[in-house]
């Protein structure tokens, strides 16, 4: 697939008033999860941020409405949290299990969110190791059914299988979350024609997450027809997070827009825009 | 007694209940949850709550992540 490359304002710092987009985009073309509805289709995380500062500076810049959060024990003599920074930007906290290896910690840490956050929204990751940080997806599969069993909203971070993520949802899960590629990797979507396999057979969103690098794969997800993205690496670990966090919103807006707008199809030979020459 | 809190072993005095282990981490109202043994512990049972020898108390909270 070759990439479109889309002319920009060259030395144009700012996108457009945020407000008017999001009240234009959040009416007529909502994202909805577990009947909860969002305006913005962009979730972001809070791992890698330079501190808390900017990680505030580029939630804000991204629009997003919910956001994910690890649960760690607490470091004594801490007070205040990132949880304090989602409560008074009005972002909804998505507690994430980060960190589990098994189906067992993955409950209990997710029982710990629901009770920390007071959300029973948890976004469930069980990894295989520490190197790939892949989904080990048989213990996935086992929390996801027993998280759903005890009431929780399940956003399970999976592979891009679209076998696995049709069990997720068969399971119970509110969404099916097919990464990219690996978490923090920036390779962008390493296989698009699977991630389509997943958005065809869906009856949950399917949210892109882990492996966004830059806004054109953002912008690719919503247009292979993805509900979502999830990103936090991308944004703050980039050398700008607060004008990469705009970056993402203007391209998750433009990518959902350019799908529903239906594009021209791909041809092999070129088709004439203009009408053909008069010769005598 | 002995408790195990965050995972490393301290002494506290009888009657300490889980609410007294969270204060004694943190003064934050919001974020955070308390297990003991590695049950849940409700915030709004967290002062009836006592702690006995060899309990292990966690308390946690969101952190960046994810």
């Amino acid at each position: 697939m070759t990439t479109a490359r889309t002319a920009t304002a060259q030395g144009a710092p700012e996108a457009a008033a945020p407000d008017a987009r999001t009240a234009a985009n959040g009416s007529a073309d909502p994202l909805v999860i577990a009947g909860r509805r969002f305006g913005s289709r962009l979730i972001t995380g809070t791992g890698g941020a330079p501190s808390m500062h900017v990680l505030e500076e580029a939630l804000a810049a991204s629009g997003t409405e919910l956001t994910t959060v690890a649960m760690r024990r607490v470091a004594p003599g801490s007070d205040g949290s990132v949880w304090d920074v989602l409560d008074r930007n009005g972002i909804a906290p998505l507690p994430n299990t980060a960190g589990c290896f098994t189906a067992a910690d993955a409950v209990r840490t997710a029982r710990l969110g629901r009770e920390a956050l007071g959300t029973d929204w948890v976004k469930l990751e069980v990894v295989a190791d520490e190197r790939t940080l892949l989904p080990d997806p048989v213990e996935l599969l086992d929390a996801a059914e027993r998280l759903v069993d005890e009431g929780f909203t399940v956003l399970p971070y999976t592979n891009d299988d679209p076998v696995l993520a049709r069990r997720l949802e068969q399971v119970g899960c509110a969404a099916v979350m097919p990464l990219a590629a690996p978490i923090g990797s920036g390779l962008g979507i390493r296989n698009p024609h699977n991630l389509e396999l997943i958005v065809e057979q869906a009856g949950v969103p399917v949210i892109v997450d882990a492996g966004i690098g830059t806004a054109s794969e953002a912008a690719q997800a919503m247009e292979l027809g993805c509900d979502a993205v999830l990103l936090a690496s991308a944004v703050t670990r980039a050398q700008d997070p607060v004008l990469m966090a705009r970056a993402m919103r203007d391209a998750v807006a433009a990518g959902r827009a350019a799908r529903l707008a239906g594009r021209i199809p791909v041809r092999r030979h070129a088709h004439a825009s203009s009408p053909p020459a008069d010769h005598p | 007694m002995e408790v195990t809190v965050n995972g490393e072993r301290r002494t506290v005095g009888p009657g300490t209940t889980v609410g007294d282990v969270v204060r004694g981490l943190t003064r934050a109202e919001g974020g955070v949850a308390a297990a003991l043994n590695d049950e849940v512990v409700p915030r709004a049972t967290w002062d009836a709550t006592p702690v006995a020898e060899n309990d292990r108390v966690d308390v946690l909270t969101a952190v960046q992540g994810g």
